[in-house]
């Protein structure tokens, strides 16, 4: 195999009380993908933050063609050709396209005038190269998210990066922008660029990537082509133990009826109608941007329904605020943690137990014994690491954070729980254990709904799958009989009748 | 040391208090007239009106709000006692419609913020001129007289007078923050203000009636200004038409002072009185040792810069 263009060996870094990177190395070579996998927590971020310089390594050395580097700063690595691209974009909607590719380094004139025509014309080309069908003239904010990410994308390349990095990049992006996204890696590894791809999704890296660096707890575990292993073979490597059966399904009887949706249009919701039996998982399914969370918080009452009706057990319900629907049994966790799930400036105690203040009270007053039994209990039955239950939330990990805002719904005891991408940003192993727990809540007779973009885990989970398509469902499955194909299909909206099997 | 009670996360986290002390200390060395329970006593005083201010502004400000109608609030129920006691309505009667009325005026904040969505500035900067200008027509741009009667010296008790030795305004001062700090941290309310300023869709998103707790958190604000109206105006037997002007700016210097953080879920109550008592012991301390009321503003503006700055250094 050629020599790597990048290769970081040994490094080390410490935090205080935390060893965060042991050993850690990679090796990025030109013109192949590098797969970079991990566990949340094991140390792939900080890695790339030494690589960038963001943070100065304690021991370890870092060679980038040939020569040893050590980058003061993200725009020092940027300026020799590394670039990264992180999951949160860093870009500014209100300023035009070629704005953002030349942000810092616009081409200026002897006076300072910005010469707009050179650097549109330059933005122009690279837009061209990425096949992106907009004018670098437009407004950033005009464009969807994956094209967003080719802006980034067109900034490195302004760069000429030798090195591109991208963190977890389809994680926002519809299907078919993935597939451009894909098609343009391609490219750039054609023309000889090394990208490092890190990403939980497994099939992505198994169809798009060439060699895989697997770290474990800050440590470097193994480097491996593609198709020297198969996914359990990996998943072992990451967790370190053997996984079996990612997804546990149980089988429970549900005859009667929970929840009846019925007609229910909301904003970008239309004429949607669906039942839901008690001890039942019914999978959504579909593309991102086709109603599913706005389905969902319609039912729950956080998105104003303008017709149709919500019906729990056999009484018309209607939510028209949260706490309506939180009061009528329905539970909500939201698929934006950080934007709408959780106060990230409190502890783990104050997150839990918001939704059920009310019962944790005496009066006015908060029992604090009882909160703080109710929240032991629920640490312990999910699992949640965390020093203790004052922890400030925002210092856990994205499992253990996903596990709180879990628990936080169930502890109002709902009779339908509304999971929304359980599971996004959360890594294999506190994968598996939130599975287990839905199949937990299931067994106790609890109606669940599982909406997520990951089929295997819709397929995996569900009794029932119904697939929704521009704010209708367009597809209604037995999860028996489903497959990831059948679901495609729906979501893209072909004809419902020739998919649906019956 | 390596005693955990000066690890270096608990210096941080009360270095306002940790400069007030030193604050009082240097003062003292400087002057024999500083530290004397008659000049201590009168401090607190002079501080309480700030204070009781700047516990309400917190409420505001730890839900990512601000509130620049407190001192319209002050005035405009300062002259509405006046009139009620000039009028001779008993203090027992006259002191809770004041009071009640500060509420209200806050509450008027709190719904156009909450339901007609406008941001906190906008929309008590538009209270703060309405009420000031409610204020002058009211009053006529003049002074309104509590009078001389057995109930105007029953209401000149709350600014001047004395209990178990200590003035009065100090006790107010005393129960405001105790009040406070029970209900930011023993009932619901105090949690959700802490939630709300931390996230609000997620609070929200949780069944919790968001509107609610943000008029109640203004309206807890206009209440307490119109107590330090209260007691401004028992002080002086009269109700002056420009009272408080400015006193927003003062009390949210003593809650940044008093670290908590104008983005809203987070800082604590007592930080506040810490702050407020800073600055009032940097007045008095200027004033004992000649330093001019010009050079006064200036020192007062490095402390606040100082106190900010170390803040974000620590972030």
């Amino acid at each position: 195999m050629q020599q790597p263009i990048l290769r970081l060996s040994a490094i080390e870094k410490s935090f205080p009380g935390v060893k965060a990177l042991d050993n850690a190395c990679l090796n990025v070579y030109p013109g192949r993908v590098m797969a970079l996998l991990g566990e949340n927590g094991a140390g792939k971020s900080t890695l790339m933050k030494v690589l960038t310089g963001i943070y100065a390594m304690d021991a370890g050395s870092i060679s980038y063609q040939g020569e040893q580097v050590n980058f003061n700063g993200p725009r020092h690595s940027q300026e020799a050709g590394i670039s990264i691209i992180h999951q949160e974009l860093n870009l500014i909607p209100e300023l035009t396209i070629a704005e953002n590719i030349f942000l810092g380094r616009e081409k200026t004139n002897a006076f300072g005038g910005i010469q707009w025509k050179t650097m549109f014309r330059e933005a122009d080309a690279l837009l061209k190269r990425l096949n992106v069908k907009h004018r670098a003239s437009q407004l950033l904010g005009e464009l969807s998210l994956g094209e967003q990410q080719m802006v980034e994308i067109a900034k490195a390349l302004s760069f000429e990066s030798k090195v591109i990095i991208m963190d977890e990049p389809t994680d926002a992006l519809t299907d078919t922008e993935t597939e451009s996204l894909f098609v343009v890696i391609d490219e750039l590894r054609k023309e000889g660029c090394g990208i490092v791809y890190i990403s939980h999704r497994l099939k992505e890296i198994f169809q798009m990537c060439d060699d895989i660096t697997v770290l474990r707890d800050g440590k470097f575990i193994a480097e491996t082509t593609v198709e020297s292993i198969d996914e359990d073979g990996l998943i072992e490597k990451m967790v370190g133990r053997r996984l079996e059966d990612l997804y546990p399904r149980i089988d429970v009887a549900h005859s009667d009826i929970c929840l009846e949706v019925e007609g229910l249009t909301a904003e970008g919701v239309n004429d949607v109608s669906f039942t839901l039996g008690r001890g039942e998982i019914l999978g959504v399914s579909g593309l991102m941007g086709a109603g599913r969370t706005e389905l969902m918080k319609a039912i729950y009452g956080a998105l104003e329904r303008q017709a149709g009706d919500v019906i729990l057990n056999g009484k018309l319900v209607n939510p028209i605020t949260p706490k309506d629907g939180l009061m009528n049994g329905i539970a909500y966790i939201s698929e934006d943690r950080k934007g709408d799930g959780l106060v990230l400036g409190l502890s783990v105690k104050e997150n839990m137990s918001i939704c059920t203040l009310g019962q944790l009270s005496k009066g006015l007053q908060i029992d604090h014994s009882a909160e703080v039994t109710a929240v032991e209990d629920f640490i312990r039955l999910f699992n949640v690491k965390t020093p203790s239950r004052e922890q400030i939330i925002g210092n856990l990990s994205g499992g253990n954070q996903q596990k709180v805002a879990i628990a936080k719904g169930l502890m109002t005891r709902p009779k339908v729980l509304i999971l929304d991408e359980p599971t996004r940003g959360v890594d294999v192993g506190a994968k598996k254990e939130i599975y287990q727990l839905i199949n937990q809540f299931k067994a106790d007779g609890m109606s669940i709904i599982l909406v997520s973009s990951e089929m295997p885990e819709v397929l995996g989970m569900s009794d029932r799958i119904i697939v929704m398509h521009e704010g209708r469902i367009s597809g209604e499955f037995n999860a028996k009989n489903a497959d990831q194909e059948k679901l495609m299909a729906a979501a893209v909206g072909k004809n419902i009748n020739q998919i649906t099997n019956e | 040391m390596t005693n955990k009670l000066f690890s270096k996360a608990w210096l941080i986290e009360q270095k306002s208090l940790i400069a007030l002390i030193l604050l009082i200390a240097v003062v003292s060395v400087l002057n024999e007239n500083f530290f004397t329970t008659g000049n201590i006593l009168n401090i607190l005083r002079q501080t309480s009106v700030n204070a009781i201010i700047a516990v309400g502004m917190t409420l505001v400000i730890l839900t990512a709000g601000i509130d620049l109608s407190v001192g319209s609030v002050l005035a405009l129920c300062g002259a509405f006692a006046a009139t009620l006691i000039s009028m001779e309505v008993p203090v027992m009667f006259a002191i809770p419609v004041a009071l009640f009325a500060g509420a209200a005026l806050g509450a008027m904040s709190g719904v156009i913020i909450a339901k007609g969505k406008v941001q906190a500035f906008i929309a008590t900067l538009v209270t703060m001129t309405l009420l000031r200008g409610v204020t002058m027509v009211y009053t006529e741009g003049r002074p309104i007289s509590a009078g001389f009667t057995d109930v105007a010296d029953d209401f000149s008790y709350i600014g001047t007078g004395y209990l178990f030795g200590i003035p009065v305004p100090i006790w107010l001062m005393a129960a405001t923050f105790l009040s406070v700090w029970y209900l930011l941290n023993h009932t619901r309310f105090g949690r959700y203000v802490y939630a709300l300023g931390g996230n609000e869709s997620a609070t929200r998103l949780s069944g919790i009636n968001v509107d609610k707790v943000k008029i109640g958190v203004y309206a807890i604000c206009g209440f307490l200004a119109a107590l330090a109206g209260l007691i401004v105006t028992s002080r002086l037997s009269s109700a002056q038409p420009t009272a408080g002007m400015g006193y927003e700016l003062d009390a949210i210097a003593a809650v940044v002072l008093g670290g908590t953080s104008l983005a809203g879920g987070k800082g604590r109550i007592m930080g506040t009185l810490v702050g407020a008592l800073i600055i009032g012991f940097l007045n008095n301390a200027l004033n004992l040792l000649d330093v001019s009321s010009y050079f006064q503003m200036i020192a007062k503006a490095v402390v606040i810069l100082l106190a900010v700055l170390v803040d974000t250094k620590n972030k």
